[in-house]
């Protein structure tokens, strides 16, 4: 298969801060890969340094083809990235920014339409975005993402805020990714669920890639280089 | 999609925005109007005075005002993150540019026609040159619109933004202040000469400042 994501000792800063200090991680193409590791690990930081947000400071990073190095603006039109934040517009109706977002991406208005119905919105379509709930402007910036219809989605504790309706969205989204030919790269505290849901998982501490466990071995195995690289100053 | 369709794309989206938060109805307009009356009140209108200096009077409300729309304009990206959402959305900065600058332009427009009114109804101008006077403030709105965009992206993440705007923009838009009040008091009679020299001098800042935040606003949106 091949490699939709690809960094070798990538270091991304956050002013001074090296908020990921040499990751190494390879996903191929339809992989779901869970992100795991405390709090301040680097797990936001390395989804938006693979969407482009953040400058790769060291090291070398590919995403969809391109080189994070040279064009991280290449590879935007083709990622989705569900972020702490919604991203929408608060005057805009959820239609609006769902519009927006598809016709900004390349798309017509059936894409917009097809992912609110799917993440169940359907009945709030003409309420503006700043009346929402916090779990329907969840729902809202999921359906944004799908509306996109990305090759590579992103999603950053996709889980939080979502009733158990949404989260089984969320769950067949995830799910179904694979056979609509996207890769996922989800970042997530709740294990349990998400532990499912992946193929494979990569634990983050101290702004590196500590081990990668494939094949749901979670926790069992190892790789002994990559953990002694990481727990090296 | 093309640079066109991508720039009434963003346009229409900050025009839809406004339009349904009426910011610049009901804030920035009268803030407008609130300056020209002011002015008319500090300057005794009973001298004649105000009908000589309407016009530099008219552009100083008018940039003032510009002031709060560039703000308004790039608050809305701040707020929800949008602003990563537009630079995850895959559009050509030149675009996006080109759109919230033509939407700042559009509620500029407004503004300086019930700012016109205004001015036209307290500081009793005559009119000598309808043509001059659209001819200028065309120019000029481009001129401010796309100088406030180019500033505002670049003050857009910073927490001090309200202050720093006016700072940089400000001193910049001088230009204009001096072209399109110039052109203006041709335009009305409240000075001699031809208008039309600073209508070409406010049509060249508009093109250049147009050109530079075309090519520099994807940068300064990445850093922003």
């Amino acid at each position: 298969m091949p490699l939709a994501v690809r960094l070798r000792s990538a270091v991304c800063l956050l002013g001074r801060f090296p908020a990921l200090a040499g990751v190494d991680l390879d996903v191929e193409a339809g992989e779901v890969v869970l992100l795991s590791g405390a709090n301040g690990s680097g797990k936001t930081t390395l989804l938006r340094l693979l969407a482009g947000l953040h400058r790769l400071h060291s090291g070398t990073g590919v995403v969809l083809g391109y080189d994070l190095s040279i064009d991280r603006r290449g590879a935007r039109r083709a990622i989705g990235l569900l972020g702490h934040d919604t991203g929408c517009y608060d005057d805009l109706t959820v239609r609006e920014n769902l519009r927006f977002a598809a016709r900004a991406a390349g798309h017509d208005a059936a894409a917009s339409d097809g992912a609110l119905e799917r993440v169940g919105l359907t009945a709030q379509a003409d309420v503006v975005h700043g009346r929402l709930s916090a779990g329907q402007r969840r729902r809202l910036a999921l359906a944004v993402v799908l509306a996109r219809d990305p090759r590579l989605l992103l999603l950053d504790e996709p889980h939080a805020g979502l009733d158990a309706a949404g989260r089984a969205v969320l769950d067949a989204v995830i799910a179904s990714a694979p056979a609509e030919d996207r890769t996922v790269i989800l970042a997530s505290h709740e294990l349990d669920r998400t532990r499912a849901l992946a193929g494979r998982e990569v634990v983050l501490a101290g702004g590196v890639a500590r081990f990668g466990v494939a094949d749901r071995e979670l926790f069992e195995v190892s790789d002994a280089k990559t953990d002694k690289e990481a727990v090296s100053p | 999609m093309s640079l066109w369709r991508e720039t009434v794309l963003v346009a229409g989206k900050d025009l839809r925005i406004e339009a349904r938060s009426r910011v610049t109805l009901y804030q920035v307009l009268p803030f407008g109007l609130i300056v020209v009356l002011l002015f008319a009140f500090a300057l005794d209108p009973s001298r004649g005075v105000l009908s000589r200096v309407a016009p530099g009077l008219f552009w100083v409300a008018v940039l003032l005002a510009a002031l709060l729309a560039v703000s308004r304009s790039f608050q809305v990206e701040t707020e929800n993150a949008a602003r990563d959402g537009l630079r995850l959305s895959g559009l050509d900065p030149a675009a996006v540019f080109l759109g919230k600058a033509a939407a700042i332009a559009v509620q500029l427009a407004v503004l300086e026609v019930a700012l016109g009114a205004g001015v036209a109804l307290l500081y009793d101008v005559e009119l000598r040159s309808l043509g001059l006077l659209v001819a200028a403030a065309v120019a000029a709105t481009a001129g401010v619109a796309a100088t406030g965009t180019l500033y505002g992206v670049l003050a857009a993440g910073l927490r001090v933004r309200e202050t720093l705007v006016p700072l940089l923009l400000l001193p910049v838009v001088a230009p204009v202040m001096l072209g399109a009040t110039r052109a203006w008091e041709a335009g009305l009679g409240s000075a001699s000469g031809d208008g039309w020299p600073w209508v070409a001098l406010l049509a060249l800042f508009a093109t250049l400042y147009t050109s530079i935040g075309m090519l520099a606003f994807g940068s300064l949106l990445e850093e922003a």
